[in-house]
């Protein structure tokens, strides 16, 4: 009798010992805030020399506007950034002999003024200090909390006036955090800052996809203790059951107009792919082998769809229409291929591939078949393209054992790593260009 | 599995818990004085009260000696084949579930941590139905079964040395 009393208790005791461990745990990710921090190594071949002065007025808002323009083109690869200690407003006389001497190209002043709104009315000019002429003016009045917003679309219009294709220093990254027990989906600006957590949950987070208009973010939650496909509207937080079936349900992808999502079941037995409308109705198979079909994903003109097979054996890429049918092979270096990207302009395709035990990133011109590995790394996994095609960012491991995001220039000149002092960081996604 | 299933054990026996409580109010009840005179036998102060023994109640799903306390299988390298040393444990389950309807399964299929999270998930998934098949075999019906993939997201021994995959090359049934 005393055996089994002294049982009991010390069953009881080891749920106290669980309480407190999970208790101590959410006390070390509640304060364990998760910014990301950014390591540049690599640069483009032709950078422009641009000299960016202080903002007038700037330290009046929150974030020092010409700080975050900075950081952000020198991110790009694209440009060397010349220091100019003194503010310069978009109204200072230039004298542009001087700034030509200082062997700028181009030169950036502007100003910041607090409304009587309380919005912060931020103005820029971009000059070129060759011809002597204004290239761009924006004038933007921005609640105080999206004053990183102004800055990142001023760096934006910089990066197209002098670079000629479109910024996406103004675009938003979903990725998943693990620290302790806790897994979060967060939102962050695309150089890691502005963090805002979407889902918090004590079970897995895999494989999250924004929508086309970027205001939502399908993920797969094992909250259910299985993987569910969810779709998350990021204002309204109202979560929608996209797949839920017997078996898995897994790798979300958005078609190109938003409408339905791509997604991987196992209901009828293995993994296949599914088309599923974005309010779960009108399920229909797609792929039908006796095999794994999974990670489909649309191209951008949203007639086909690429996704990973093992029909031949190993995992490799395979494309085939939006609407299911033969399958033709895409990837043939090395014997397991797999986690494919379609470029925004549906030329290149991004990929995870094993060689010599090694997963690291691959692109592979779709018009010649050439591969170009972009990473020396070992544990590549999920990359995304950038909306402007000229970036990939993808999970890897930092110099421990931590994960970490990377981002690299789909011609592998230019490099930056994002990571967080606390916790895993993985399944990065680029979001797209938002209005 | 087996550290869980022995309070289950003691918490879901009804044999138990009603000897336990007796023996409580006994205690409680039990008079100094009269200790010496029952010279260290058990203290029996109610001699009219009655303690229900309900026989053959014991769920086999909890006999920790029993082979339905094993629920995992393991797979080698790159397989998805039960082998034939798990066909007892596969056997046993099979049965149980067939005598007892009421019962369900999960049947979550895991997978070591190299490579991708998705196709490890959909590589768990084979693991999973490798044993859902095997059960469907021998004739457990779909409605008492569902097999699904936790991938490499819930590693049970989480280091990178051939032991920890191979204790992660696994497909538990779960209850």
């Amino acid at each position: 009798m005393i055996m089994r009393t002294s049982f009991l208790t010390s069953v009881r005791c080891l749920g106290l010992t669980l309480a407190i461990g999970a208790a101590a745990a959410l006390a070390v990710t509640g304060s364990a805030q998760a910014q990301l921090r950014v390591e540049i190594s690599g640069v483009g071949a032709n950078q422009i020399p641009i000299a960016i002065a202080a903002f007038a007025d700037e330290s009046i808002a929150p974030q020092q506007v010409s700080t975050i323009i900075k950081a952000d083109l020198l991110r790009s690869g694209f440009f060397k950034i010349i220091d100019v200690t003194s503010p310069m407003s978009e109204t200072s006389a230039i004298n542009y002999g001087d700034w030509k001497a200082r062997g700028a190209d181009a030169l950036v002043v502007g100003s910041v003024q607090r409304l009587a709104d309380g919005r912060f009315d931020v103005r820029y000019k971009l000059l070129d200090t060759v011809k002597s002429a204004q290239l761009s003016a924006l004038a933007q009045a921005a609640a105080p909390q999206l004053t990183r917003v102004s800055a990142h679309k001023i760096a934006d219009d910089i990066y197209q006036k002098l670079i000629g294709a479109r910024g996406v220093f103004a675009t938003r990254i979903a990725y998943v955090t693990k620290a302790g027990r806790e897994y979060r989906l967060e939102i962050a600006d695309a150089d890691g800052e502005g963090t805002q957590v979407a889902l918090r949950s004590n079970e897995p987070i895999i494989s999250p996809a924004w929508s086309p208009d970027g205001t939502k973010v399908a993920y797969v939650s094992f909250e259910a203790k299985k993987p569910v496909v969810y779709v998350q509207d990021l204002v309204t937080k109202q979560r929608t059951v996209v797949a839920n079936y017997k078996g898995s349900n897994s790798a979300p992808s958005w078609s190109p107009d938003g409408s339905k999502l791509a997604v991987a079941l196992s209901r009828d037995g293995l993994t296949q792919v599914y088309a599923v409308n974005v309010d779960g109705s009108n399920l229909r198979r797609l792929t039908n082998t006796n095999g794994i079909d999974t990670e489909p994903q649309f191209s951008a003109d949203g007639q086909s769809i690429y996704f990973t097979s093992d029909r031949s054996g190993g995992p490799q890429i395979y494309k085939m229409s939006a609407t299911g049918g033969d399958a033709q092979r895409v990837t043939f270096g090395g014997s397991y291929n797999i986690s494919p990207r379609v470029a925004p302009d549906g030329k290149t395709l991004a990929f995870i591939s094993r060689r010599d035990g090694r997963f690291q990133l691959f692109v592979l011109d779709l018009g010649n078949g050439q591969e170009l590995r972009l990473s020396d790394t070992a544990k590549d996994e999920s990359p995304s393209f950038s909306p402007n095609g000229k970036y990939i960012m993808y999970a890897t491991e930092s110099s421990g054992r931590r994960g970490a995001l990377a981002v690299v220039s789909v011609d592998g000149r230019v490099r930056h790593s994002l990571s967080t002092q606390a916790g895993d960081v993985r399944e990065p996604t680029w979001g797209p260009f938002m209005k | 599995m087996r550290i869980s299933t022995t309070p289950a054990l003691i918490l879901s026996s009804a044999l138990l818990l009603a000897a336990c409580s007796s023996t409580k109010l006994d205690e409680s009840k039990a008079p100094i004085e009269d200790r010496s005179a029952t010279t260290g036998q058990p203290a029996a102060a109610d001699p009219r009260s009655v303690s229900t023994v309900t026989a053959g109640t014991m769920d086999p799903l909890n006999d920790p000696k029993g082979v339905l306390a094993r629920r995992s299988i393991y797979f080698d390298y790159d397989s998805y084949i039960v082998k034939e040393e798990f066909n007892p444990v596969v056997d046993a389950h099979s049965k149980f579930l067939n005598s007892n309807k009421g019962r369900k399964v999960i049947i979550q299929g895991n997978t070591d941590d190299r490579g991708g999270r998705e196709y490890n998930l959909a590589l768990g998934q084979k693991r999973a139905e490798a044993v859902r098949k095997s059960m469907a075999l021998l004739g457990v019906p779909e409605s008492q079964m569902e097999a699904v993939s936790l991938g490499k997201e819930k590693p049970k021994a989480t280091g990178s040395d051939e032991a920890a995959y191979a204790e992660n090359r696994r497909t538990d049934i779960v209850y």
